[in-house]
């Protein structure tokens, strides 16, 4: 971790020579208000509102009120199968759609950067080009491409005597990852891409001198090297998985039932909300950010001790 | 905490050293890699391998264009015949005229909506822009007590997925009444934790303590100096926050979907989705070429400004 350390750009010690600190605070103040606002505030509130549960009278004339309850949320969150169901998908999703997409990313990456490449500018920017385009407009776009009637992939495949089901029970999580796949691969790729630019010459020109292939030069030098920037995406990757949301939502109209309202996680606390529900969809909010937490931290840990060995 | 701090800034650095934001044109390779590799290019690379490179990575670039292609095709088409075949070639065009009835149909509520997405995602990133940049400029060029602490919540924050906190802020917007109105789009948005980092990143690399300290003898009040001096010298980063406050902003569904139930008050991306999911009241030939035409400013944004976004980008990313 020392290298990292000192790669680390230092806090300097400034020269304020006694200057109004104020002048730090005004500076500060602004963002920190509106933080504290839109981001501790709702927080805590979430965590506050999933301690109550809503209790009616029997005859459910009056308003519900609220009744301190801390556990009921969560317990009744952990024994919901739907919940639960929609936290292993996204797990599967997850396990499957990251290591495939950074894969690319990586090879992508490492075929632009190889001096075998040619028009480089053009492949890098058609393979960020996807990033432009609205989470939720690639899911539309793609819904056309997949949907059963209409797609123009199968109507190509059509003379091989292939129909592809996209929208299918099995098929419909796979096509959302091909969805999310084909708009962070590019993204993934600049980082990873930048990371392999700042290699030093010298040592890729000492491993060709002793012979090393450009395989074995990618193998052991290359990715090696640009390890902070694998694990970097890695973490954003499993942070985005964990906010599966909007293609499964923009694909659900047209999948003919086979994508449910608690597909993912956050499409069930959705429909909690949508429900009135707002203790529980609290509920499942703060654990998948606990739960998210864990995940990034875990892996932070596992990464770290490889490296220090 | 400190280890994902070193991770983001060691993607920060390596970005620097090769796309940093001081070097515009962003090509890459440092001096004297770049002479070495112009050099060895074609001596060392075979025909075979240049030939296998460049299929494999025009499959990758076909996979990337082929549903933009075909978006542009069937937006192309005469009006209500977008689905037919073939499905990846020109039936004529007719982009001008579908665009035309695009905006004037259903009263001309898709401008309506673009119009709303530029007005969120403009006066959000600007805004959010103006916090960030102070308040990383505070952090790298002042020294005060807590400033570890301050700059480890906003890490923290960078790494926690935004989504989450949607349904909180919804919850507590409709606990103050602020559903349907667009400053509950607005004011969440105006929070760019990733944009305090950056500019940290770069007021430190940008803004040299010698400079300050000139404006000081010269009299120039602390306030003044950031917005006179320090922010000029920023413009490069400040332009790249402001574009990736933008583009979130701009991409954003749930958060807008939630808290904004009027028509006209929604942005692009909540609006086209809520005549896809109309059961058929909304013909899908306006959908489609709608999600052509929502795509286009973005595209256009991208396209001019490249070489800001791809310093930011490199320096940190965030989805």
């Amino acid at each position: 971790m020392s290298v990292v350390s000192q790669i680390r750009p230092p806090l300097r010690k400034p020269r304020t020579k006694g200057r109004p600190a104020h002048t730090a605070a005004m500076l500060v103040a602004p963002f920190a208000v509106f933080f504290v606002a839109m981001y501790l505030a709702p927080l805590g509130f979430a965590i506050y509102r999933s301690l109550f549960v809503l209790k009616r009278d029997g005859l459910g004339l009056s308003a519900p009120t609220m009744v301190f309850d801390p556990f009921t949320n969560y317990l009744k969150a952990f024994s919901d199968p739907v919940f639960i169901e929609s936290l292993g998908r996204v797990l599967l999703f997850g396990v499957v759609q990251v290591p495939v997409m950074l894969g690319l990313a990586t090879a992508l990456a490492l075929l632009i950067d190889s001096r075998s490449a040619r028009a480089k500018g053009f492949f890098r920017l058609t393979s960020f080009l996807p990033y432009a385009v609205p989470g939720v407009i690639a899911a539309l776009m793609w819904s056309f491409l997949y949907s059963g009637s209409s797609s123009p992939i199968n109507a190509l495949l059509e003379p091989l005597g292939v129909v592809i089901p996209f929208l299918s029970e099995d098929m419909v999580l796979w096509s959302v990852a091909n969805i999310v796949t084909w708009g962070w691969t590019g993204y993934n790729m600049i980082i990873i891409y930048s990371a392999l630019q700042s290699i030093p010459g010298e040592i890729l020109e000492a491993a060709k001198i002793d012979g090393a292939s450009a395989w074995k030069i990618a193998w052991n030098i290359k990715i090696p090297m640009v390890r902070p920037a694998l694990i970097l995406t890695t973490v954003f990757s499993i942070i985005g998985t964990a906010q599966l949301y909007n293609e499964p939502k923009v694909l659900q109209s047209v999948s003919g039932g086979s994508i449910d309202s608690a597909f993912t996680p956050i499409m069930a606390a959705q429909a909690a909300t949508a429900a009135q529900n707002y203790p529980y969809a609290a509920a499942t909010s703060v654990i998948l950010a606990v739960l998210v937490g864990i995940l990034s931290i875990t892996f932070f840990k596992i990464t770290n001790r490889g490296s220090d060995s | 905490m400190s280890t994902q701090a070193e991770v983001l800034a060691v993607a920060t650095n390596d970005a620097n050293a090769a796309d940093g934001p001081t070097k515009a044109s962003g090509s890459g390779r440092n001096f004297g890699k770049q002479k070495m590799s112009k050099a060895l290019n074609n001596r060392e690379t075979s025909l075979a391998s240049r030939l296998v490179v460049t299929i494999v990575l025009g499959c990758f670039a076909i996979y990337f264009l082929v549903p933009i292609w075909w978006l542009f095709v069937a937006a192309s088409k005469p009006m209500g015949e977008q689905f037919s075949a073939p499905g990846f070639w020109f039936n004529g065009m007719h982009l001008g005229n579908n665009v035309a009835e695009l905006l004037t149909s259903r009263d001309g509520i898709f401008m309506r909506w673009i119009l709303n997405s530029v007005l969120y995602a403009g006066i959000g990133a600007i805004v959010g822009t103006l916090l960030a940049s102070m308040a990383g400029y505070a952090l790298a060029k002042y020294s005060f007590r807590g400033r570890e602490v301050v700059f480890g919540v906003v890490l923290a924050a960078v790494l926690i997925p935004k989504i989450l906190f949607t349904l909180p802020l919804y919850l507590m917007f409709s606990e103050v009444g602020l559903i349907n109105n667009p400053l509950a789009v607005i004011l969440p948005s105006i929070v760019s934790p990733f944009g305090v980092y950056l500019s940290r990143v770069f007021a430190a690399q940008s803004v040299p303590d010698e400079v300050i300290e000139a404006a000081r003898i010269d009299g120039v009040s602390e306030v003044g100096i950031f917005f006179r001096i320090g922010m000029r010298m920023m413009t490069p980063a400040l332009v790249t926050i402001f574009l990736f406050n933008f583009v979130e902003i701009w991409n954003n569904y749930l958060l807008p979907a939630m808290v904004i139930n009027d028509s006209s008050l929604q942005p692009v991306t909540v609006g086209l989705v809520s005549w896809f999911a109309s059961n058929g009241k909304v013909p899908m030939s306006l959908v489609v070429i709608g999600a052509l035409v929502s795509v286009i400013p973005l595209l256009l944004l991208f396209l001019f400004l490249q070489r800001f976004w791809k310093a930011g980008l490199t320096a940190g990313a965030i989805k």
